[in-house]
């Protein structure tokens, strides 16, 4: 059973919990309240956004609280108590990294304060100097943001001056109004996680079927996850848009194959990719999962450059590929940071993904995970799998749920408080 | 149509996929090819969970799996018509 705890070194009394059932209040049957009327909500080219001081439009409206280094997330959180609505993003790095592992911290959190979904930052750093480098990076956005280094002050006074800046952030952040936008202002990444065989089948050609109709008018795409391409590679590459740009793809590919796998791995991944939970919902290789993961391409789209882990895009509207882990949260915040503002994540098994900064919309064709854990999902297409729905109605139906995200409607995660803010790091800190 | 058990991608595939909760054994599946709409019958041999995986034909050991009509691994061991196929008696290539 799924539900059943996993317990190390503790004696645990599983049956108590298994009788907790919860004591249930009778009420009147759940009416669900009429939907809202939503502006615009025939509309399927626009929606209504935030424009940017740079051009680029937000869905979001974050003040954020942005630690440079992990010794900063007291006082960032500190002040994101004192002022109501404020988002600290606490995160375990940013001390003594060097190299091209920096190079990756700085674009990561620079490229998390400089997405349209954020409206201001405030950086608070242990000392000045790398908390310069991070508020100079997200300034040229042209957004408001202050940064404060502790040493030599304290955290409290830190956490004082902060929480002035971040008030005046918020109120002035609160005035800020939506403007109606054509769709192709969105920037729109994929990734996937627990997925299972019916993910191949339903969620992921859903994604793909929403790029074959999206990227034409405009849009900006994104996919990644090197390592889970693997057994897909020669499909992949060709679907590049130029054969140069394939075969930097497949470099690109085959360098994670032999630098990281190859050197890295013990007897095999097969204990790591597929993972547990993909075994769990039947996928059997990488091979497979490889050749489901590619299905959120679609069948006409090609990607028009590669990116490097939290890159920005910079050769126009369409999809890009970025090189990155396949681990969820990571994959998530690396796009987030690259400037993509709603996320589309496809689920077998039901990964719990959400991003403070970016919506991730979930999207299932697992009749089981829409019986069990339904409160995840944003998007469900289990019928598909009946022959009830076909894949470019899913698609409609998710591009309906875009739509509506970025017009604010809260996705699932965003609801219930998901806010996995994971960095990737290539090698151990100095 | 009435509802498959049984989905597979490809007229190549040598395997399909259950998409219906609690599969027993004996039961006389409704498969579709998705990429043709085409249709045929096949006996489940064991229980099968949602999302696994069932040979189409007998399979050798040794043999190359078909999956979206690309190879997604080798038998490690005969494998009846009807019978589960994954990690049990599929091996990736890869890794």
């Amino acid at each position: 059973m799924a539900s059943a705890p996993i317990v190390a070194n503790f004696d645990l009394n599983k049956n108590k919990l298994k009788g907790i059932k919860g004591r249930r209040i009778e009420a009147p049957a759940f009416k669900a309240p009429v939907a809202p009327k939503r502006r615009g909500a025939a509309a399927m080219d626009s929606f209504w956004g935030w424009r940017r001081e740079n051009g680029r439009v937000g869905v979001r409206n974050h003040v954020v609280m942005l630690p440079l280094d992990d010794l900063s997330n007291a006082a960032c959180e500190a002040v994101a108590n004192n002022i109501k609505g404020v988002l600290a993003l606490p995160h375990a790095y940013g001390r003594l990294q060097f190299g091209a592992d920096l190079d990756l911290f700085f674009r990561t959190i620079i490229g998390i304060g400089s997405n349209p979904n954020v409206a201001a930052v405030v950086v608070i750093g242990i000392e000045d100097a790398w908390t310069k480098i991070v508020v100079d990076g997200i300034a040229t956005t042209g957004k408001p943001v202050v940064g404060f280094g502790i040493e030599g002050h304290g955290d409290i006074a830190v956490i004082a001056k902060a929480s002035y800046v971040a008030k005046e952030f918020m109120q002035w952040s609160s005035e800020l109004v939506r403007e109606k936008c054509p769709i192709s202002d969105l920037w729109i990444s994929t990734k996937c996680g627990e997925s299972d065989t019916t993910t191949g089948l339903s969620s992921c050609p859903t994604v793909g079927n929403m790029y074959d109709k999206l990227i034409p008018q405009g849009i900006y795409g994104v996919f990644g996850e090197t390592s889970e391409i693997t057994g897909a590679e020669h499909l992949c590459k060709a679907r590049a848009a130029t054969k140069e740009v394939g075969e930097r793809w497949y470099r690109m590919w085959k360098a994670y194959q032999d630098d990281v796998i190859e050197a890295h791995k013990t007897s095999d991944l097969s204990d790591s990719q597929p993972t547990k939970g993909n075994i769990a919902g039947g996928l059997t290789t990488i091979e497979e999962k490889a050749l489901g993961n590619l299905e959120k391409i679609g069948r006409e789209c090609k990607y028009i450059d590669i990116l490097d882990a939290a890159e920005a895009p910079a050769k126009g509207p369409g999809l890009y590929f970025m090189d990155s882990s396949s681990a969820a949260a990571e994959c998530v915040t690396l796009m987030a940071a690259g400037g993509y503002v709603v996320h589309t994540f496809p689920t077998g098994q039901g990964n719990v993904i959400g991003n403070p900064i970016v919506p991730v919309i979930k999207i299932t064709g697992n009749p089981k995970t829409m019986r069990t854990m339904p409160e995840h999902i944003d998007v469900d297409v289990s019928g598909i799998l009946r022959r009830e729905m076909t894949i470019p109605q899913a698609g409609d139906a998710l591009i309906a749920a875009i739509i509506r995200t970025a017009n604010g409607r809260l996705t699932a995660a965003e609801a219930l408080g998901h806010r996995e803010f994971s960095m990737t790091k290539l090698y151990r800190s100095a | 149509m009435s509802a498959p058990h049984l989905l597979v991608h490809e007229q190549k595939d040598s395997v399909g996929v259950v998409v219906v909760e609690n599969l027993k054994a004996g039961t006389d599946m409704l498969a579709v090819v998705t990429h043709d709409n085409s249709a045929f019958n096949i006996t489940a041999k064991m229980d099968i969970p949602i999302g696994h995986k069932v040979a189409l034909a007998d399979i050798k050991a040794g043999d190359t799996i078909w999956k979206y009509g690309q190879d997604i691994g080798i038998a490690k061991a005969a494998i009846k018509k009807g019978e589960h196929v994954h990690v049990h008696n599929v091996k990736t290539k890869r890794w």
